[in-house]
């Protein structure tokens, strides 16, 4: 199958698992920055066929689970208001906030649509004129351009019925955050594929510079993984600490500039808070005043309901690799994706859902 | 909510914080059961219909204990079958009924009348019955073209034709307009028990092997597609087809080997694996799970692709056009012969995918070499954010 068979060929992982055995010499701990390459590692098992001292830490890139939930809060409050669609991907409708989530609301009778673009919302809006449509727009660097093209559409439509509830959030700052945690244990990183093909790789070389980590962009197919894995093993035994790149098929340097220009003219960068890991400076994006209009955070003044978080989830210390959801009380018995306590149980990115869905068996009570 | 002027859900009161936490979708922590989420001010979710873990709680936690004999549950955990068998006469009945909304109601391969057909004449057959007879009821939105009916009748006529069956008895109501999603149909169908073929859901026993009829993941793709106009329907098309053919090839080519059937529908190949596992172990007294090999799976290249774009399992994608069959090792060639050579081509594409093993669960041998549990899906297939 073409561009996807080349990448699961079980002859060439054996020979770079081979080659990843014969290369690490000592232990090397890892973390894959983003959701859906820790989704490919436990769904393929690779975890388990690494060699045994290369551990990967499974890090904080799942959009669904460090979106805030004061953010989802807000989303339900406003899909429960009459004469509004709340609109947005399929895996946020599940998450929970404090009380609810959107899937629930909607079985009680709002208007919740899940949607495959930012410009379906639009188009929604442009076809109901009537109704309030709302883009719950969340994700890292990878959805932020369709996200403002389709605010820049709104714009040219003059549409007055559209708004987007933004909780955008940027990958190199939230590794910076990481590493300059003292108890972090990260040697090198895993970079996300499609974030570097939207914003290229220069963001990351002073962070290898100045903390000695070298960074492998990396694919999301089980062979992008295994040979992003071995390239910074081959860098950590050589002492090494670069910026590489394992996904040339699809990433440049300087990423998509068009993309990257779309984004900085419809956003600006902000301290944001992230679900599990508190508040990170200059990590996130909000809308720039000349769109400040389409906020819906500012169009539907609603008083926060209070937050709550489960104090029995453990979701910050998963998403910074503190520790393994095998390791939390809850994993499989009070918490699963059925009824999930925290986020990374929800999404199918979620470092907890991975590990559920893939069968891992709870290791401590 | 602090929008007095403009109540909505929260604030009306129809839909409070308090009312939601206990019972509703979150109540955690949980027992495991039947019941959990089914609590006096909890709603129907969509995901309840999806075949998956919410459905299987609906049914037993509300639908089955209700219309139990005597008003008392039967068992904790009845055996679920496509189709009930009513004994009786000198061949045996075999009964079954599905009713059929789908989104859109024309898609490649298909559409609502040919599935409301093959859905049915498919659980009797999977009962290892030949369907002879089916009843149709129509509810029917106000506003509907009489054409789009028109052409829905046709494709059940010809659909019931092609497979044998008789339309013997049906109902048309007509609801408001927004009371119904364009058209509904219900299918009921009645077939006999072929000689040499019992099979069950509870039969499944370690060694058996398990063999797919054809490529998976086409109608699920295909539907997703289509209604949403993601540029893939160009590339596949429903395998909505009838198969009883392959049944009664199975029972004249190795009568009294074939130990289950089962169409993955809803819930796609790992909510069948997994209900046949749960059933198979009550029955047997001792777990009883299945090894499935990722590269045996037929997979269609546009349903790969459609399922990594948007973040599906292609295990938990319906199915309307193949079988599974457990079957004794000692004939399994010869039932995967049958399979394949069956008039009309349907099982043209048959594979083994996998054995029976007493492990309890469902597991796939990844292609890399490293095993990961197959677990039953929970409600809605949703795509994913990136």
């Amino acid at each position: 199958m073409k561009y996807l068979d080349e990448y699961r060929d079980p002859r060439l992982a054996r020979r770079l698992l081979a080659e990843l055995t014969a290369t690490a010499t000592r232990p090397w701990r890892i973390m894959e920055v983003c959701g859906g390459q820790t989704h490919t590692l436990v769904r393929q098992g690779i975890d388990d066929l690494l060699p045994a001292g290369i551990r990967m830490i499974h890090g904080p890139g799942c959009p669904v689970c460090v979106t805030p939930l004061e953010v989802l809060d807000r989303a339900h409050a406003i899909a429960a208001r009459p004469g509004t669609v709340l609109t947005s991907f399929g895996d946020m409708l599940r998450v929970p906030g404090s009380h609810t989530d959107l899937l629930a609301l909607r079985a009680r009778g709002a208007d919740v649509r899940p949607v495959y673009s930012p410009m379906d919302a639009v188009r929604i809006a442009a076809a109901e004129p009537d109704r309030q449509v709302v883009f719950l727009a969340v994700g890292f660097e990878t959805t932020a351009p369709a996200n403002a093209l389709a605010v820049q559409l709104a714009g040219r439509l003059g549409l007055e019925n559209f708004s987007v509830l933004v909780s955008h959030v940027l990958v190199p700052p939230a590794m910076t955050a990481l590493l300059q945690d003292p108890d972090c244990e990260v040697q090198g990183f895993l970079a996300a594929g499609h974030v570097c093909a939207v914003m290229g790789w220069r963001a990351y070389e002073p962070i290898a510079a100045r903390y000695r980590v070298p960074i492998t962009v990396t694919g999301f197919e089980p062979l992008d993984l295994l040979e992003g894995i071995l390239m910074t093993v081959r860098q950590l035994e050589e002492g090494r600490a670069e910026v590489e790149n394992q996904y040339t098929r699809a990433v440049r340097r300087d990423g998509n500039t068009a993309a990257q220009r779309a984004v900085a003219e419809v956003f600006r960068v902000a301290d944001r808070p992230w679900r599990g890991l508190g508040p990170i400076p200059a990590s996130g994006l909000v809308l720039a005043p000349a769109y400040a209009r389409f906020d819906a955070a500012e169009r539907f003044q609603a008083t926060e309901t209070a937050t709550r978080e489960d104090p029995e989830c453990i979701a910050g210390q998963i998403l910074t690799g503190a520790r393994v959801p095998t390791d939390c009380p809850a994993y499989g018995t009070r918490c699963t994706p059925r009824s999930p306590l925290g986020a990374p149980m929800v999404s199918g990115e979620g470092t907890c859902a991975a590990y559920h869905a893939a069968g891992k068996e709870r290791t401590s009570r | 909510m602090t929008d007095g002027d403009t109540p909505g859900l929260l604030a009306s009161g129809a839909l409070t914080p308090g009312a939601l936490a206990p019972g509703a979708g979150l109540a955690c922590p949980a027992p495991a059961d039947a019941r959990r989420g089914l609590g006096e001010d909890a709603v129907v979710l969509l995901g309840h219909g999806a075949g998956g873990r919410l459905s299987e709680e609906l049914l037993r936690g509300v639908l089955l204990p209700a219309m139990a004999d005597g008003g008392e549950p039967a068992t904790a955990a009845p055996i679920l079958e496509d189709a009930a068998v009513l004994p009786g006469g000198p061949a045996e009945l075999v009964f079954s009924t599905d009713a059929f909304v789908v989104d859109p109601l024309f898609f490649p391969g298909g559409d609502i009348g040919s599935l409301a057909v093959h859905g049915t004449v498919n659980d009797v057959a999977m009962m290892g019955a030949e369907p002879f007879a089916l009843a149709l009821a129509l509810i029917v939105e106000e506003g509907l073209p009489i054409p789009v009916l028109d052409r829905v009748a046709r494709s059940v006529g010809r659909a019931a034709r092609a497979a044998g069956v008789r339309v013997v008895t049906g109902d048309t109501k007509v609801v408001g307009r927004g009371s119904a999603d364009g058209l509904y149909l219900t299918t009921t169908g009645l077939g006999r028990r072929l000689p040499g073929i019992r099979p069950s859901a509870a039969a499944a026993r370690p060694g058996d092997e398990v063999l797919i009829s054809g490529p998976i993941g086409l109608h699920g793709t295909t539907v997703l597609s289509t209604r949403e106009g993601l540029g893939f329907e160009a590339d596949i098309a429903s395998d909505s087809r009838p198969l009883h053919t392959l049944v009664k090839a199975l029972a004249e080519a190795v009568p009294d080997a074939v130990r289950t059937l089962r169409d993955p529908t809803r819930g796609g190949v790992a909510a069948s694996l997994n209900e046949i596992a749960r059933d198979s172990s009550a029955a047997a007294g001792r777990p009883v799970g299945i090894e499935l090999d990722e590269s045996a799976l037929p997979v269609p290249a546009p349903v790969a692709a459609a399922c990594e774009i948007l973040g599906l399992d292609v295990l938990h994608v319906a199915n309307e056009g193949c079988l599974l069959a457990f079957v004794r090792p000692d004939r399994a060639a010869d039932a995967l012969a049958a399979l394949r050579s069956a008039p009309g081509g349907a099982g043209a594409g048959a594979a083994r995918i996998g054995r029976v093993t007493d492990a309890g669960r469902v597991v796939l041998h990844t292609l890399l070499g490293s095993r990961r549990t197959v677990e039953m899906p929970t409600g809605e297939q949703l795509p994913r954010i990136c």
